[in-house]
């Protein structure tokens, strides 16, 4: 390793990614603490502070991610996916059920979520790929994609079986729009939207009548009013009544009477946007705007191909979940199982998303070194 | 440095992605965030009076509509399980500002326990504020009316209507039915992906249970706005209930009416079917009891007494309840000593009223002996020397196969969950459970369906079919065909067969004319089966349930009710093409040939009087 990272030039150059992370993170506790006044914690620490401590966690792993050189990451991507894959097929096997599924790894007082590992690991294992494939005219083919769409399936396939529906749909679109990234020609692009629109009916056809029913109330929860549709006109109430300014922080009614489901988890946008109002919202959303742009700064920067495919990753990897939370937070989008980056309660999660960012700056701080 | 540079040419600007993407990601994200903040300028300022408004002390109500269950009927159309309308006083806690002097209130018109009502409002207004709950179930019509008429004065309180499970046969066909009652907690957690929350209400046995994921329906939902007494200014969102399917079966309730009249006060059950098919026509289980019970909300101790009760009332006797089979596992044995060849149907055997194995002596129900018998004479008067004889022949073994070849000793099929799978000994199972050698008088007793030999009514009910419809092995079933809301036949009744009796033709013609002789001989044991018109044939049985001592025997000395014998009857009419076959178990009647053969009478009568018209 020649060079070492320097912290002025980390400040120098990648300040705006630091500021939006270390807002975002604040911002996610005050939500926290006020989500979550009034109930009663059932762990050792409350549930604002446990999310600080694991930030802290996450700084430290965005540090050790960002000291070893991100070409060294992306040369050992495969045995990382083959942990994560054995990990995944753990969890199946002997993970607690927490909340009628399986997700969790415990060691000891800490659980972990493998999930969320594989999905940083997969911006690796997709970088690593196409390192060693030649693109001809800076085009590349459907057969130099299925190596990592066929590993992506794969880990997206044990994560459904947990049953985590919204950690699966996450790893798809961001492998996925990585891989399309890493240059796919508008034919292979065509190709893959033919066969999935020729296919969808048939696979439709060959479910049972209650399979169809629980995909349509998936994409319009408004058919189950019971469920996910009470949780989502309860949500669009907690926003929409937030206002201009916000009903004030701790003030808001929606989620201190409890009648928000999830709220320091899927639906903690909801709780911010009723206490903070537009304006809050417009915010939080610039903070995250400003971390995405700084991505995008850092791939066009860089000389180097491979770092280019894995900032976009990286891109993905944050765009994906605040669009899909967020917009099932004021009903434009179904609901599904994710959470917002540094906002939801989660320690796997704030930890993978630290280790993303610690990737983003890896890349910046070496990209004249090659 | 070098082991990592890779695309080591100066050119990696034409490695993608390319400049063109990134600025295409760039607009993308802007675009998304856009859309976001449109939605959020919408929601927040637009939008935000509404919201505000709905959201102070939230005036967001849901309210459930919940779904009718699907009915069932029998053959005919007969409704045998449908829905009343039952009425709930709802109340929403946080809307009483003293839930003391609304109860106090209500009091003046709904029978309601006063102190329990007020703690049980003062938790929920702690716990779930804004959630309806139920103060009480099941409203009389003046109590329904009173509440209507006083509404103004009882914020928070309204009346709901919600479909109650009704039998309105009472206890008749009970366990074929089964009930309904609130989902068990440990059902719960493992349906719970299904869509079934607390406190809804499933089928726990019979039909109701086999056929929940048909009867079942949709609950629909409302949502509401409401004013701060909680009346209702305007919907929301809603969406309709979806009924359940309804479930059409096999039984014929004129049949089962006569079946259960026949069968009277006696413990026992009684099935009826078709044996080519295995469609079941009527099921009794005696003592029964009121699944309407259920549906209302049993009491504890109702509940308890059901359950702790020595008559065991709940228990599908037909299903569930193994007995030694007695001597109408003479039935098997000659089967399976003809198919063997230890015998031919004319092979002579001398009853001198007893036989020895070892040095046990084991006794004929004729204690003077038969003389030289032979197979169809040994069936018809049931004589228990010849049988010995040939279960000696046979051993345990082979006379076991051929008893599971007739279905015995293991679950029908018919429901899976709510069978017993009865016993057909073998030394091998004896090996295993005592530790301990087969013994040949063991076998000379199983022969005669004694000893560790057990099954149930509806296996015996799939044997005697078996011998009827010249060998195949019927699952039986009980429902004709499930019809969606909407008309379609989801399921339609198919026979299905689980194998066929390992026995030839003339075999199994041979044994069902010495059947024919048991009850059309005039020293028949089941003489009291005959039907005017009709030739039927059968087997009786009377299984020992302790051994006897020879005073008893002769009937000297009534035994104590528990330890009387049990009385079978097996058979099937007309002989040559079978439309019916009936099995009857009697608990304790004593002899078969006394006490079950006229309760397949009276079915067979009422059965072949409809046939003529």
């Amino acid at each position: 390793m020649a060079e070492k990272v320097r912290a002025e030039k980390l400040l120098g150059e990648c300040w705006p990614a630091l500021f939006a992370v270390t807002v975002l993170f604040i911002m996610g506790v005050l939500d926290l603490y006020s989500a979550s006044s009034g109930t009663e914690s059932s762990g050792w620490l409350p549930i604002y502070a446990r999310q600080a401590l694991f930030f802290l966690v996450g700084v430290g792993a965005g540090v050790v991610v960002l000291l070893l050189d991100y070409r060294r990451w992306v040369e050992h991507a495969w045995i990382l996916y083959g942990i994560c894959v054995i990990l995944l097929v753990a969890v199946l096997i002997v993970g607690k059920v927490t909340s009628g599924s399986q997700r969790w790894i415990h060691l000891g007082p800490v659980a972990f979520q493998p999930s969320e590992l594989t999905k940083w690991a997969m911006l690796l294992v997709v970088a690593k790929h196409f390192k060693s494939i030649p693109a001809i005219y800076g085009r590349r083919t459907l057969k130099d994609a299925l190596k990592p769409a066929l590993a992506t399936a794969l880990v997206s396939g044990l994560i459904v079986l947990q049953p985590d529906l919204g950690s699966a749909i996450l790893i798809l679109l961001i492998s996925g729009s990585t891989i399309i990234f890493a240059g796919l020609s508008l034919g292979s692009l065509l190709k893959v939207a033919l066969v999935t629109v020729a296919g969808l009916p048939l696979a439709w056809r060959a479910l049972a009548e209650y399979q169809k029913r629980r995909i349509i109330t998936f994409f319009d929860p408004q058919q189950d009013p019971l469920g996910a549709g009470y949780h989502v006109t309860q949500s669009k109430i907690a926003v929409g009544s937030g206002g201009l300014w916000g009903k004030g922080y701790m003030q808001g009614t929606q989620s201190q009477l409890h009648f928000l489901p999830e709220h320091h988890t899927d639906f903690a946008f909801s709780v911010w946007a009723e206490e903070w109002g537009f304006v809050g919202c417009v915010v939080l959303l610039g903070m995250f705007l400003l971390l995405l742009m700084f991505g995008l700064y850092v791939a066009s920067r860089a000389e180097d191909p491979i770092a280019r495919l894995l900032a976009l990753g990286i891109v993905a990897f944050f765009f994906w979940p605040v669009v899909i939370n967020v917009g099932m937070t004021l009903g434009l989008m179904p609901v599904v199982g994710i959470a917002l980056p540094f906002i939801s309660y989660g320690g796997s999660s704030l930890l993978v998303c630290m280790m993303a960012v610690g990737l983003l700056l890896n890349i910046h701080t070496r990209r004249f070194m090659f | 440095m070098e082991t990592l540079a890779w695309n080591g040419d100066k050119d990696s600007r034409e490695f993608p992605p390319s400049r063109k993407a990134i600025r295409f990601a760039t607009f993308a994200i802007l675009a998304a965030f856009l859309v976001l903040v449109f939605r959020l300028w919408q929601l927040q300022i637009l939008e935000a009076e509404t919201f505000e408004r709905l959201s102070e002390k939230n005036r967001l109500r849901l309210r459930r509509v919940p779904f009718p269950r699907g009915i069932i009927l029998d053959r005919k159309g007969q409704i045998l399980a449908d829905n009343r309308a039952s009425f709930n006083l709802m109340v929403v806690p946080a809307e009483m500002e003293d839930p003391e002097g609304v109860v106090t209130q209500l009091t003046r018109g709904v029978t309601l326990d006063k102190e329990s009502a007020i703690s049980s409002l003062i938790r929920a207004r702690k716990a779930a504020p804004f959630k309806s709950m139920i103060l009480k179930e099941g409203l009389k019509w003046e109590e329904v009316a009173w509440v209507e008429t006083n509404r103004m004065n009882l914020p928070g309180v309204w009346v709901e209507v919600e479909p109650r499970r009704y039998y309105p046969f009472g206890n008749k066909a009970a366990h074929v039915l089964g009930y309904v009652a609130e989902i068990p907690d440990e059902v719960l957690r493992q349906w719970r992906n299904k869509g079934y929350r607390v406190g809804d209400k499933v089928g726990r046995t019979g039909v109701e249970r086999i056929f929940e994921p048909y009867l079942r329906g949709r609950e629909g939902g409302i949502q509401v706005e409401v004013d701060a007494k909680g009346r209702q200014l305007s919907v929301l969102q809603e969406v309709s209930f979806e009924p359940g399917s309804d479930v059409v079966l096999t039984l014929d309730m004129e049949l089962q009416h006569v079946a259960e009249e026949a069968l009277g006060d006696r413990a026992g059950a009684v099935v009826v079917g078709d044996p080519w098919t295995g469609a079941i026509w009527a099921m009794v289980s005696h003592p029964s009891f009121d699944p309407n019970l259920f549906s209302e909300g049993i009491s504890q101790e109702a509940w308890r007494s059901l359950v702790e009760s020595r008559d065991h009332p709940l228990t599908n006797r037909a299903l569930m309840a193994q007995y030694p089979p007695g001597s109408t596992y003479k039935i098997v044995t000659a089967v399976a000593a003809l198919e063997e060849g230890v015998v031919t149907k004319d092979t002579p055997v001398l009853c001198t009223g007893h036989y020895t194995v070892g040095n046990r002596e084991y006794r004929c129900m004729k204690k003077e002996g038969h003389g030289w018998i032979r197979l169809r004479d040994a069936i018809i008067q049931s004589c228990d020397v010849y049988f010995y004889h040939l279960g000696y022949l046979l051993g345990p073994d082979r006379l076991a196969r051929y008893a599971r070849g007739f279905g015995l000793g293991q679950i029908t099929g018919y429901d899976p969950e709510g069978e017993k799978p009865g016993l057909i000994p073998t030394s091998s199972w004896k090996k295993k459970r005592y530790g301990a050698p087969w013994h040949a008088g063991e076998t000379v007793v199983a022969a005669i369906g004694q000893g560790y030999d057990l099954v149930t009514p509806i296996q015996q009910f799939v044997m005697i079919s078996a011998v009827a419809n010249g060998g195949d092995v019927v699952v039986p079933q009980i429902v004709e065909r499930v019809m969606s809301p909407e008309g379609r036949v989801l399921v339609s009744f198919e026979p299905k067969f689980a194998g066929k009796v390992p026995a030839s033709s003339t075999t199994l013609k041979l044994v069902k004319e010495a059947l024919k002789g048991v009850v059309q001989d005039p020293r028949g044991t089941g003489q009291r089966a005959r039907v005017k018109g009709v030739e039927v044939a059968g087997k009786t049985g009377t299984a020992q349930v302790v051994k006897l001592t020879e005073r008893v025997r002769q009937r000297k000395v009534a035994l104590p009710y528990r330890f009387r014998d049990h009385a079978w009857f097996v058979c099937f009419a007309p002989v040559d093409v079978p439309k019916i076959a009936v099995v009857v178990v009697v608990e304790h009647g004593g002899l078969g040939g006394i006490e079950a053969a006229p309760v397949a009478q009276r079915i067979l009568q009422a059965f072949f009087e409809r046939e003529r018209g």
